[in-house]
């Protein structure tokens, strides 16, 4: 481990009570959070969660107005450079130097990391077809994604931050990044935390994740625990209902008559009991998806469709 | 190895993964004494995180359906082929749950849909199988 700084965790991010106000709006609203080394991390919520800001704390952008900020052990506010040199990140604007080409692109940034592989960078630039000659404002959505994901993992950062990586981009160059995110795990165990609202994407590649809804963390914890805790559930009744009744751990309801479908938190033993209290039995049980879980603990409308 | 992940039908991907490669060992399409791809290849074929991947190989191992050689990769066990049959049954079986619970819930009974299934039966015989069957009638 080379992080002498963290000798007392092996939490590569640690968040403690960050709140974090933009005039009235609490962006972050007393958010804690610890990620440990070698974990893919998904943050979810809809636009305007918070993700962005969180992940700008961490990159030192933002000081913590209460609680503390901790990546590798070290406040990024105060240390930056220490900090951001082990950081690769990628954000939804791939906030690039469009006048430069990209082989100056990858000569600037190779100056500002001493980790820089010039060998990995130049495979990198050949896998994902970009031409050294082109400026990097005349490179499409996708090649700018590309070139930017390139600059991010070319000096082999402990840590990936990524802010929304897919979002809008064409099928292909998601698969790109989907899959640089793959070998980067498999490769060196490396950290990495993104955040995304394609929850398809979270689902396949997360241990851990977290929600946010307005600035708060709805829940975090392990995908599969997550997975395991939430059930599709459908219920006879004895008798006909005009409304389903309160149930522990049900998060939405659906049907009518004496068949009804409800989304539920919990044990399946316990839940199966709470329903056989309120005169019902449940007949079918199925797993969901990180997608359909989440528009149950939000409790909102469909998250904003992918734009094109 | 062709599997396919789907990340809408809530069943666990590591589970995706130990259910195909359960399958396509009982329909003979993976032999006994054949490799699987390494860890990361699959992961990046698929798309998904390489411990799902290794979480998968050690319950196919655990089943008895894949065996593990030291240091030279994962292979489907000899021993694999008698559970077959009860495997491909229970994949079966799995889905017959699935749709009697559907056909629960819209109001079909079960000798309604015994029925449909052997009127879909007939329907798939290949042409040549159900001509005569029409001339009969």
């Amino acid at each position: 481990m080379r992080s002498h700084e963290s000798l007392f965790s092996d939490d590569v991010i640690e968040i403690y009570g960050v709140t974090r106000k933009f005039g009235a709006k609490r962006a972050l609203d007393n958010v804690s959070l610890a990620i440990p080394r070698g974990v893919v991390f998904g943050l979810v919520g809809a636009n305007g969660a918070g993700k962005t800001t969180l992940i700008r704390h961490l990159l030192g952008l933002l000081q913590a107005q209460t609680g503390s900020v901790r990546v590798f052990g070290l406040d990024p506010v105060q240390e930056p450079v220490r900090v951001l040199a082990r950081v690769g990140y990628l954000s939804e604007e791939g906030d690039l130097p469009g006048w430069m080409r990209v082989d100056e692109l990858l000569r600037y940034m190779r100056a500002f990391y001493p980790t820089w592989d010039e060998v990995y960078a130049q495979d990198l630039r050949r896998q994902f077809e970009l031409d050294p000659a082109a400026k990097v404002k005349t490179l499409s959505k996708g090649q700018r994604a590309r070139a930017g994901l390139l600059v991010a993992l070319a000096y082999r950062p402990e840590l990936l931050l990524l802010d929304e990586p897919s979002s809008g981009l064409d099928p292909i160059v998601r698969r790109d990044i989907l899959g640089a995110i793959v070998r980067t795990i498999a490769d060196e165990g490396r950290t990495v935390l993104f955040s995304s609202h394609l929850l398809d994407e979270v689902e396949r590649i997360s241990d851990r994740v977290a929600m946010l809804k307005g600035g708060r963390i709805l829940f975090t914890g392990e995908l599969d625990e997550i997975k395991q805790t939430h059930h599709r559930l459908t219920l006879r009744f004895l008798d006909e209902r005009r409304q389903p009744p309160e149930l522990n751990g049900v998060l939405s309801w659906e049907g009518r008559g004496y068949i009804w479908t409800a989304v539920a938190h919990g044990r399946l033993d316990d839940l199966a009991l709470a329903a056989s209290a309120a005169g019902a039995e449940i007949i079918d049980q199925r797993a969901l998806s990180l997608d359909e879980i989440f528009l149950a603990q939000v409790g909102t409308p469909r998250l904003q469709p992918e734009e094109v | 190895m062709q599997i396919h992940i789907s990340s809408h039908d809530g069943v666990p991907i590591y589970l995706q993964i130990v259910n195909q490669v359960k399958y396509l060992v009982a329909s003979g399409r993976l032999a006994a004494g054949e490799e699987l791809p390494p860890i990361r290849t699959l992961a990046e074929q698929l798309l998904v995180n390489p411990n799902t991947v290794a979480r998968a190989y050690r319950e196919l191992e655990l089943a008895g359906v894949v065996t593990k050689r030291r240091t030279a990769g994962t292979y489907v066990s000899d021993g694999a082929s008698p559970l077959a049959r009860r495997e491909r049954l229970k994949i079966v079986t799995q889905r017959i749950d699935a749709l009697l619970a559907e056909a629960r819930q819209m109001n079909v009974d079960t000798a309604t849909l015994i029925e449909l299934i052997q009127e879909r039966d007939e329907a798939m015989q290949p042409l040549e199988a159900a001509a005569p069957r029409t001339k009969e009638k």
